[in-house]
């Protein structure tokens, strides 16, 4: 007697990488724009990245509708917040609250794989990596979603140190400048979109500093 | 019996005071020194109890505690509505009561009473507009907001083990259907204004409305906050107006809900008051006239100052 499968699957992968780059003063998010279902591609133009406060900004790759539902509950308990405390949440205190509500559906997830970037309170950048259940880390930088597996060995090859392999959580900042971190975003996204078939399109990258959140866009390729 | 007995042993052991509880001797009228002289009521000790009359007064004293509170008024034009409040602190040490809350980026509420029962009713409202939001991604229409509070607080005109909410509520929201101004009282009641105000004092600053707000519908935003300020200065009765004594909120057509910050309102006070006694309304166009032509660019400057979110 084979035990029996499921006819149907809630959850489904609409492909894509995500990117986060953080410096001294600045922080760089970046993500892929394609969203695609099994071999066939939605849509060229979906933006998997959302500021969910001030300083505080996600990409998130997955399955889109549970990525939608996360970014609208972080959303509305930022509101809360700011009703209760008069200020924007902090990227460190919205990491810990990412990490809360993913794992409150820790027995039907959320199929989401993020990357939270932004200013912590002294204004140095900081990125958070985290799994579909919660578990995260502080991290100079990281990448997730179909491309992560051709992107990260990349990016430890170029920023070494800050490798959470190498170093502690305590200097988890790379020592490369806004302009640098951005190059090598597209270098990465470019290298990746050519092997990777889910990831193409266009690049979105944001960029967040003390002057405020930027976003500039970089086209790849459409195979 | 006693009569008879005034000061002997038997008296004082007679009139000494009774280690149980006593039933009280029946109603002979009013006791000769008592609040309840002014209102003789013996249905009044809770709620659930009509009168002949058919009165309910534990809603009606709740009224009274929204008359206690110090002045808040609202008023409207066709695209703006402004708030304003007095601020009243305890002692020259303390802070004074926040009156005014966001609770989304188009609706604001100004209270008059108990303000612990306007902070509760507050979240509430907080509570249910981000869960319209975030089931509909559209703002809760603001009709729906007052009429899901009226429930809420006839709620507590019904219930014997609760009391009502010694609370009234200006809110002043923004929806598809425009600009709206409503007092939510504790009975239960709502009603739609052009301009109202609450809170002691309020009938000079009613009065005053009353003079002005057919000029309201059209008015320009800053006309509106002006009328706002003339108004609290009207329930000061004699004290002088400056920022520290008021606050100001405005919520329009392309402005999210906010509270005006000290700066800007001791400014606009500056530009068009002429400040200490209350001026004739002949006197007022004539001075205000002069002034206002000067003031327009610095209000403009002034309004157009960042003000943080959700800030007091």
């Amino acid at each position: 007697m084979t035990k029996q499968q499921a006819n149907w699957s809630p959850y489904d992968n609409n492909g894509g990488s995500c990117v986060a780059i953080a410096g001294a003063d600045y922080c760089v998010i970046a993500a892929d724009t394609r969203m695609s279902t099994g071999y066939n591609i939605l849509t060229r133009e979906y933006s998997k990245i959302c500021k969910l406060a001030d300083k505080c900004v996600m990409a998130s790759s997955g399955f889109q509708a549970d990525v939608k539902a996360l970014q609208k509950q972080l959303a509305a308990r930022h509101l809360i917040y700011q009703h209760q405390h008069n200020k924007q949440m902090s990227c460190p205190a919205m990491a810990q609250l990412l990490s809360n509500t993913l794992y409150y559906k820790r027995f039907f997830p959320y199929y989401s794989f993020n990357v939270l970037g932004g200013l912590d309170n002294e204004g140095k950048g900081c990125v958070f990596t985290y799994d579909a259940v919660g578990s995260y880390e502080k991290v100079g930088y990281s990448s997730q979603g179909s491309g992560s597996t051709l992107i990260t060995p990349f990016l430890d090859n170029q920023l070494k140190s800050p490798s959470p392999l190498l170093l502690s959580v305590q200097d988890a900042v790379t020592p490369l400048v806004e302009a640098e971190a951005i190059d090598l975003v597209k270098t990465v996204f470019a290298s990746a979109s050519e092997r990777d078939i889910y990831t193409g399109d266009k690049i979105e990258i944001v960029v967040v500093n003390a002057t405020g959140i930027r976003r500039e866009y970089m086209e790849l390729r459409k195979d | 019996m006693q009569k008879c007995i005034k000061n002997g042993p038997l008296a004082q052991l007679l009139n000494a005071k009774k280690a149980y509880p006593v039933r009280p001797e029946p109603w002979k009228g009013p006791p000769t020194v008592s609040y309840r002289k002014m209102f003789r009521n013996q249905y009044d000790t809770d709620v659930t109890t009509w009168s002949p009359a058919g009165r309910l007064f534990q809603v009606e004293y709740a009224m009274e505690a929204v008359k206690q509170g110090s002045a808040a008024i609202g008023l409207r034009s066709k695209t703006h509505i402004v708030l304003g409040c007095v601020n009243k602190a305890n002692s020259e040490l303390s802070s004074h009561q926040k009156k005014i809350f966001k609770v989304d980026d188009h609706i604001g509420v100004a209270i008059a009473g108990l303000t612990a029962d306007g902070r509760v009713l507050s979240r509430y409202m907080r509570n249910e507009c981000i869960n319209y939001s975030f089931t509909y991604e559209s703002p809760l229409p603001v009709g729906r907001l007052v009429v899901q509070l009226a429930d809420k607080a006839q709620v507590c005109t019904q219930r014997s083990w609760k009391r009502p909410y010694g609370v009234g509520l200006l809110v002043a929201g923004l929806d598809e259907s425009g600009a709206h101004l409503y007092y939510n009282c504790p009975s239960g009641n709502y009603f739609e204004y052009q301009a109202f105000a609450i809170g002691s004092r309020s009938q000079a600053a009613k009065t005053y409305l009353e003079r002005k707000f057919e000029n309201f519908t059209d008015a320009s935003r800053d006309d509106l906050v002006k009328d706002a300020l003339m108004a609290i200065r009207e329930t000061l009765q004699g004290e002088t107006l400056k920022s520290s004594v008021c606050t100001i909120a405005v919520v329009g057509v392309g402005e999210p809900f906010h509270i005006l910050d000290q700066g800007t309102v001791q400014q606009m006070i500056d530009a068009f008051e002429i400040v200490g006694e209350q001026e004739g309304p002949a006197a007022e166009p004539d001075a205000a006239a002069g002034q206002e032509a000067s003031a327009e660019p610095e209000q403009g400057a002034a309004a157009g100052e960042g003000v943080a979110p959700m800030d007091i």
